[in-house]
């Protein structure tokens, strides 16, 4: 078994804010993710497919398609977008890491044909980063 | 307590992708640029990972040494600086970096001993990266 990774980048704006809290208590948990304004990152993706090696192309995947897929999916929807405003799965999901990488999973799981897809790596910055392997 | 140990490797070669079962047209369309007659060139970044317990009197898992030894020898000395088509592992196998990798895995495999081999990992550019960690293990 091969795993194959592939890197892409982009950069978008976000905030954090629950609106079942207060602003106090949206203040205490988020600190400065709460401010409404927003901010942005680049984010960092490295997608993770796995299997084995094709015997006549060598290859596990076509990394043609698999960069087409990711772009189409996730960069094209999310590249110098506002998250919260733009992406339909923010509208009532706050875009934390976490529920970035769960959603791009299911962007990718329904359409990734060409490969099985083994993980999701998101960092929001160099020293931060999740991982998604499709658990419940 | 067992611990892992990573160390990268560098090794620049050249290749060409082409299948000799498929057509001039089926090879352009799988490969592309790849196919490109003369062939291009990458600088591969090699990760090996090897795992063992830490030893009380040296406080390693093996001695980097013995590590530097097997992969120059068996792999730098190998495949830095050549067309990776004009070798013989590659006589029948087209040279991508997921069979590169499954090459590189069982020489290693083969001349170091001193660990557990436990994983290669190769950067074929900063953004495509392919790992194999043998056929026995789960892997994460």
């Amino acid at each position: 078994m091969i795993y194959l990774t592939r890197k892409s980048e982009f950069s978008a704006s976000h905030y954090y804010h629950n609106p079942q809290w207060t602003d106090e208590e949206n203040r205490r948990v988020f600190g400065k993710c709460a401010n409404l304004n927003g901010h942005g990152h680049n984010y960092t993706l490295e997608v993770t497919v796995k299997g084995e090696i094709d015997p006549t192309t060598g290859f596990v995947v076509d990394l043609k398609q698999l960069k087409e897929i990711l772009n189409r999916e996730v960069v094209d929807a999310m590249d110098h977008r506002h998250l919260n405003k733009e992406v339909p799965e923010f509208a009532a999901k706050i875009p934390t890491t976490e529920n970035i990488a769960i959603a791009i999973w299911q962007r990718l799981h329904e359409k990734l044909k060409v490969a099985k897809l083994h993980r999701v790596r998101l960092y929001e910055m160099p020293d931060l980063f999740v991982d998604f392997y499709g658990e419940a | 307590m067992k611990a892992h140990l990573t160390r990268r490797y560098m090794l620049a070669a050249s290749h060409r992708l082409h299948a000799p079962t498929l057509s001039d047209e089926q090879n352009q369309a799988v490969y592309g640029k790849c196919n490109n007659p003369h062939g291009h060139g990458h600088n591969y970044a090699v990760e090996v990972t090897v795992s063992g317990p830490v030893s009380v009197e040296t406080g390693m898992v093996c001695n980097l040494v013995d590590l530097d030894e097997a992969v120059q020898r068996s792999v730098i000395e190998r495949f830095d600086h050549q067309n990776l088509n004009t070798l013989t592992e590659f006589a029948d196998l087209v040279p991508t970096t997921e069979n590169l990798l499954e090459v590189i895995f069982h020489k290693l495999k083969q001349s170091f001993h001193s660990a557990h081999l436990e994983k290669i990992r190769i950067e074929e550019t900063s953004m495509n990266s392919f790992e194999y960690a043998g056929e026995e293990q789960p892997h994460r």
